[in-house]
């Protein structure tokens, strides 16, 4: 059921070389095609809309699920899933999409991801996206992920789009409860004439909960960026945001910043930078050898990295 | 061997262009070291950029073994065997220590041989090998990677530019017993810039750099000698007070 195109894009977005351990899912163009549950997790098929539920048992300890999706035809997807991720339990969810749009179509899939991690549970959640194929159809990716964090819960989030994906738009949105913890790393590359979006908005509704997001992306050739972070402060809390851009060629990125503060002790920073890649940078990585092109991309994978 | 003739260099400033170097003449011979002092903005760090390639003569020419290399870029240069160890080292966000010393090993650096540098510069590898060159580094830290960097490489001609700045005493030390084993092992041109006198002392030959030009090559003790000399000379020391000009 998987040919070698399917085979090269769940690598790209999963890390996936053969069917996963564990619980997975495997959507294809705008079906599920093949799907796993396990004693711990189970994944069941929505009744009203197109999507899955996945329901992780408490205690639930050292477990995956990969839910990847792959678009191999210029069509559209609209998918919605629900992550119930149970009090205590320690788990690994890799999502991404991966779109190989080989004609004048466009491919495009929206996802909406709800999660709800509860007390005392640890998610990390891995999100890849990832483009491919020469036809001129625009490869289009707009994924929704709204979390709520329990009390004593830890939400871990890699959000990773490195190649390939014409128009993004990435909306986040989380909440966290007392004592509850969040730290999102996002890595974002653009080229060409692509153009991607990033808002993502912290509540930090419970005492002592805490939210670090680092964010490091790099806009080459005619592409554009825009990040809008924002950090919302309720409780006793802390949250910190960095993010960091490196500019090439034509491209224009924008990071607004937004920090707001509705109780004495909240602790918000917001830190952002954009610039072109530092010429000592490059000087250095020269006068160890390196080309001026292999020093650029010496940095820019560092920075990525 | 390393040959500067007739260099010159200049560079753009708020003011217009400037005279940075004003017909430098120097020959650097295998198998030797030389230490490079004077006075602050004399033109030390430009003699060493004009080597490397990063700064290019308006006029003049630079030999290596007998080979004009005047219009070769910085990557031939260091392909060459030409190594500068920075003056102000850059931050890298996303580049470890690791990822450093691979590089300037051309990528056949194994972890023995990794801790091994660290070593040499005072520096524990288990702690530093897996850091990013970022704004968590200290100044003195920072400059000992960046020696470290050049000890990686096999060289005809090394250049460091101040190793000693911002560095704690113990690794001072460390530094001075690298430096004078450099000697022993060492098949190349060793250039250290400094201003401290016990690098001077382990010099060959001190070239005295000042305005642009050189003013002296001379020994350690020559050298020394002389600066105890303008020091022992200066009678304003006991009678003019802080911070008037001597009438000496
Ligand atoms: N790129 C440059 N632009 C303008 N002035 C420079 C530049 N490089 C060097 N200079 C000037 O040349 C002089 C020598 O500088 P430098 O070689 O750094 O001195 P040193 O290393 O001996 O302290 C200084 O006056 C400095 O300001
Ligand atoms: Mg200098």
């Amino acid at each position: 059921m998987l040919n070698t195109t399917d085979k090269k894009l769940l690598a790209a977005v999963a890390d996936l070389h053969s069917i996963p351990q564990g619980a997975f899912n495997i959507r294809k163009n705008g079906e599920g095609i093949m799907r796993r549950s396990t004693a711990n997790i189970e994944i069941v098929p929505k009744t009203d809309k197109p999507g899955i539920n996945i329901i992780v048992k408490p205690g639930t300890k050292n477990e995956s699920v990969h839910i990847p999706v792959i678009l191999s035809a210029g069509l559209q997807d609209l998918v919605y899933n629900t992550f119930e991720i149970g009090a205590g339990s320690d788990v690994l969810v890799v999502a991404g999409c991966g779109i190989h749009n080989p004609g004048g179509d466009e491919a495009r899939h929206d996802g909406v991801h709800e999660f709800f991690v509860r007390k005392g549970a640890k998610m990390k959640y891995v999100e890849k996206h990832y483009g491919e194929g020469r036809g001129s159809g625009k490869r289009i990716l707009n994924p929704k992920t709204i979390i709520e964090v329990e009390e004593g819960g830890v939400a871990e989030l890699e959000m990773i789009q490195l190649q390939g994906v014409d128009r993004t738009k990435r909306d986040t949105e989380i909440r966290l409860q007392a004592n509850s913890r969040l730290i999102v790393t996002e890595r974002l590359l653009t080229s060409h004439n692509q153009e991607a979006e990033s808002i993502i908005t912290v509540e930090l509704v419970g005492d002592d909960s805490s939210a670090q997001i680092v964010s490091r992306s790099v806009a080459k050739d005619n592409s554009r960026q825009l990040f809008h972070l924002n950090l919302r402060g309720y409780a006793r809390c802390r949250g910190h945001i960095q993010c960091d851009s490196i500019i090439m060629h034509n491209a224009k990125v924008s990071s607004i910043p937004e920090i707001s503060a509705y109780h004495t002790d909240a602790a918000l920073i917001h830190e952002a930078a954009i610039g072109k890649i530092a010429s000592e940078q490059l000087l250095k990585l020269m006068t160890l050898g390196l080309s001026e092109k292999e020093a650029e991309e010496a940095i820019l994978e560092g920075f990525l990295k | 061997m390393l040959e500067l003739i007739d260099v010159h260099v200049t560079a753009e400033d708020a003011t217009g262009t400037v005279s940075v170097l004003q017909g430098i003449n120097l020959t650097l011979e295998d198998n030797k070291i030389y230490v490079m002092t004077g006075p602050n903005g004399g033109g030390k760090t430009s003699i060493a950029k004009t080597i490397m390639g990063i700064y290019r003569p308006s006029r003049g020419r630079v030999l290596l073994d007998g080979a004009d290399i005047t219009e070769k870029s910085i990557t031939e240069r260091a392909r060459l065997g030409i190594g500068y160890a920075f003056q102000q080292p850059p931050r890298f966000k996303g580049i470890k220590v690791k990822d450093l010393l691979k590089i300037a090993a051309g990528n056949n650096a194994d972890n023995r041989f990794q801790c091994d540098l660290l070593y040499d510069v005072g520096l524990c590898a288990q702690d530093y090998l897996e850091r990013e060159i970022n704004s968590s580094f200290s100044g003195g830290e920072l400059k000992r990677i960046e020696i470290a960097s050049l000890l990686a490489r096999k060289l005809k001609v090394a250049i460091f530019d101040e190793p000693e700045a911002g560095i704690d005493l113990w690794s001072f030390q460390k530094l001075i017993e690298t430096f004078a084993g450099l000697r022993e092992k060492y098949q190349g041109t060793l250039v250290i810039i400094s201003h401290q006198e016990r690098i001077l002392r382990l010099a060959d030959q001190v070239i005295l750099v000042n305005d642009g030009r050189i003013s002296e090559t001379t020994t350690p003790e020559k050298f020394l000698a002389e600066i105890e000399i303008i020091t022992a000379d200066c009678r304003c020391r006991t009678d003019c007070i802080k911070g008037e000009v001597a009438n000496a």
